[in-house]
């Protein structure tokens, strides 16, 4: 069957039909086992089926709260966040200080521009984030290696892990926003390709 | 006073000859149904004023006694409270169609009581039937309670809604059923205005938010709002705005992507809801909207997070804002760091219950310890109703726990992994459960966990004198430990057992005790049918059922459900119940 991991990811890539950070990790998880029906049952994800071992009715909690408890998401999410919060630094041009933010708390970019307008007591973020022309803002990440990219290019999951540092431009740097715009261009040109 | 006898029996001749309006005029006041039925014990004439005045009757066991005996001996019932199922069905423990079908009652409803107003049921079955029929035959019908039932669709509810034209109240919760739609709630006609409380919190399909908005509007005396999850933040804003004058909330889900506009708007909706005193719902709640919640908290008095997984950090700036709360449900998400917070933040807190966000999951190590538990009973003196589900205990931990409140009524402790000593020591939680006995002489109700011997049991029947409800599971040594309970406890009402090795010895034990309770339940333990079968014979005013346990391969297993009844066998038991004749 060769690598297990790099077929499942394939498949994982191949079914999609819109942006990762879109589809609930469940879904993910069930698409994968329907077709790795042949692969070894070795995943660390078991089945919401309860354990072999498991009593019936215990411990008792009463069968509505078993069907809908929470936010599982929540917890996972605090699970791999206890220890492993992304947290990343935020710099504002004009500001006296930096701010830190936690992304992995973060929905997705319109929750990001909502939060570090909170963050900063400023309202604009989320229009720098749809791009537009004559936005005050112009939200940029520095990456894995080490480069400058502008918010909002790839899907939300992938940015959440490649991005090291955060930084709210301002209109007022006008050399930095001229090569923005420029790449703004290329990047409406691209979907025009498409 | 002159204390002669003649003197003494003149006075009581004189009370007995009250004229019957009069009599019947002071004992219409009366409400509680405890003191009604000890009223009727008096004599003859005050048990037909008692029954004639009673409006409201209790039956907390639909099998112990017949709709035609409630009618006959109550002419004027308004307003009725039945429950059903066994309380371990909410467990999975009881097969489905086992009974407590509701319809047999409205039937006699119908034809003796036209004038029926309120209808409260807990672990009954209702079909979408029987709410229609409850809806075309009840003219003056105006409140529906349903808790934890099932065997309904929504399509009942709409039948509700269309027909009643006086409803006041509309609960349902937790219930078991289809969902099919959420029209029923357009489903109320256009000028109706007399809803005071409306709860479907737990149902899921979307509701028509237009229809939602004009009810709320329209009803003025909407005191009590619980809505779905798939009601928004911002549908929430618009609700608040024309209902300032809740005094129960259940929000809807908790997140949702706002403008900064929005945010503030929001803000300034809870900021209106000056009266509210119980908060509910949050789903998805996070850090980033919970803020919203803090102007209206400062009168809560019961807060539900029980469906908001949140962090130790989250919970601690709520509960700042929350100091006169006397009732808080969280997720053991919350941790014994949350725990500290609402101790320190909330003195006045009386209830506390703490669910497992994870119960299925052995391998975790998360949620809270002895030391949450701990936290609480120092800040919290009025403390006596907990529920609390841990991983870990100690009889130590326990020990002290009700030593700083020793008022408890109710101590339920689940440690959820069962037969587990105490992690400390390794020694069984006999200790710590015998000093909640010994402490807290007002336990009214007790929940055992956690690895027990005979002893536990010694010391509950010694020690807990007022205790009515009781249940074990995976408990005890041998037959001792259950005799021990039926001989000691005199007020004992309610007894749950399941996977515990008392058998026929045990069960017979309790002849003489079994007519003054409602129930008993027995699963997985040592009894047989021939154990079943004597205590049948012994005692013909019991109901004593019996249903093979399907999980357990032996084929001689039984799920024991014996109960007093002046009903006699029922006739509505599936072939899978068969009750054991003299």
């Amino acid at each position: 069957m060769g690598k297990r991991g790099a077929v499942g990811l394939e498949i994982m890539t191949e079914l999609r039909l819109g942006l990762p950070g879109a589809v609930k990790p469940s879904s993910n998880k069930r698409v994968f086992s329907e077709i790795s029906t042949t692969e070894e049952k070795g995943s660390t994800e078991e089945p919401k089926a309860p354990a072999k071992n498991q009593v019936v009715g215990w411990p008792p909690v009463c069968s509505y709260r078993q069907r809908n408890s929470f936010n599982k998401e929540k917890v996972d999410r605090a699970e791999a966040g206890a220890g492993s919060k992304a947290y990343v630094k935020v710099s504002m041009d004009g500001a006296l200080y930096l701010r830190k933010i936690d992304l992995s708390m973060q929905k997705g970019y319109s929750d990001l521009a909502f939060s570090l307008e909170k963050l900063f007591g400023c309202h604009g973020i989320g229009e720098a984030l749809n791009g537009g022309e004559g936005a005050e803002y112009k939200l940029i990440y520095e990456d894995k290696d080490g480069d400058w990219m502008l918010v909002g290019d790839v899907p939300w999951e992938m940015f959440m892990e490649s991005c090291r540092r955060l930084r709210i431009m301002k209109r007022s740097e006008a050399k930095d926003f001229a090569i923005l715009q420029t790449r703004d261009f290329l990047k409406g040109t691209l979907k025009d390709d498409n | 006073m002159d204390p002669s006898k003649s003197r003494d029996s003149a006075e009581s001749t004189r009370v007995i000859q009250f004229p019957n309006d009069v009599l019947e005029r002071i004992l219409s006041l009366i409400d509680s149904h405890r003191d009604r039925n000890a009223v009727s014990l008096v004599s003859k004439a005050w048990y037909n004023a008692e029954r004639w005045t009673r409006r409201h009757v209790f039956i907390g066991n639909c099998y112990a006694v017949s709709p035609q005996i409630v009618a006959r001996r109550f002419p004027n019932i308004r307003s009725v409270m039945l429950k059903g199922k066994p309380r371990f069905s909410d467990f999975n423990l009881v097969p489905p169609n086992w009974g407590a079908d509701v319809h047999g009652w409205l039937a006699v409803f119908a034809d003796q009581y036209p004038q029926l107003e309120e209808l409260r049921l807990k672990r009954m079955t209702v079909t979408d039937e029987s709410l229609k029929f409850l809806a075309r035959k009840f003219h003056n019908f105006r409140v529906l309670s349903l808790l934890s039932c099932d065997g309904f669709s929504t399509d009942g509810l709409e039948a509700i809604a269309t027909d009643c034209r006086h409803l006041t109240e509309l609960d349902i919760q937790e219930n078991g059923i289809d969902d099919i739609s959420g029209n029923w709630l357009s489903c109320f006609p256009e000028n109706f205005t007399s809803l005071e409380v409306l709860n479907f919190a737990s149902l899921s399909s979307d509701v028509n938010f237009d229809a939602l908005e004009r009810l709320v509007s329209q009803c003025k005396s909407l005191k009590i709002l619980k809505v779905n999850k798939s009601i928004t933040l911002e549908q929430l804003q618009r609700l608040l705005v024309r209902a300032p004058q809740l005094t129960e909330l259940g929000t809807g889900s908790f997140l949702q992507e706002l403008t900064a506009h929005q945010y503030e708007e929001l803000e300034r909706a809870f900021i209106g809801c000056k009266y509210l005193d119980a908060l509910s719902g949050l789903w998805e709640a996070t850090t980033l909207y919970l803020p919203v919640l803090y102007p209206a908290c400062t009168n809560l008095t019961f807060l539900n997070l029980s469906y908001a997984a949140l962090q130790s950090e989250e919970l601690a700036k709520l509960v700042a804002h929350c100091p006169r709360l006397q009732r808080l449900w969280v997720l053991d998400t919350v941790e014994d760091v949350g725990l500290e917070a609402v101790a320190s933040s909330c003195p006045l807190l009386e209830e506390l219950r703490v669910f497992p966000a994870d119960p299925y999951d052995q391998d975790i190590n998360r949620g809270v310890t002895e030391s949450g538990f701990l936290a609480v009973s120092l800040g919290c003196r009025k403390l006596h109703y907990v529920l609390y589900f841990c991983r870990q205990m100690t009889n130590a931990a326990v020990a002290r726990i009700v030593q700083n409140c020793p008022g408890f009524t109710h101590f339920r402790l689940c440690i959820m992994k069962p037969g587990q000593p105490d992690y400390l020591t390794n020694e069984p939680m006999d200790e710590g459960f015998g000093a909640v006995v010994k402490t807290c002489t007002n336990l009214r109700r007790l929940g055992v966990s956690g690895l027990l011997t005979d002893l536990t049991f010694e010391y509950i029947g010694r020690y807990a004198k007022n205790l009515e409800t009781l249940s074990v599971a995976f408990a005890g040594g041998s037959d001792l430990g259950m005799k021990s309970i039926l001989v000691g406890c005199p007020k004992l009402r309610k007894l749950e057992i399941r996977d515990c090795p008392f058998g026929n010895e045990a069960l017979l034990s309790g002849l003489e005790k079994y007519e003054s309770m409602r129930s008993l339940w027995m699963s997985a333990c040592k009894v047989t049918l021939h154990g079943c079968k004597t205590l049948a014979t012994q005692r013909p005013r019991l109901n004593v059922e019996v249903m093979k346990d399907e999980e357990i391969d032996d084929g001689q297993s039984y799920k024991v459900y014996v109960y007093r009844t002046v009903a006699g066998p029922r006739t509505d038991a599936p072939s899978f119940v068969q009750t054991l004749c003299s």
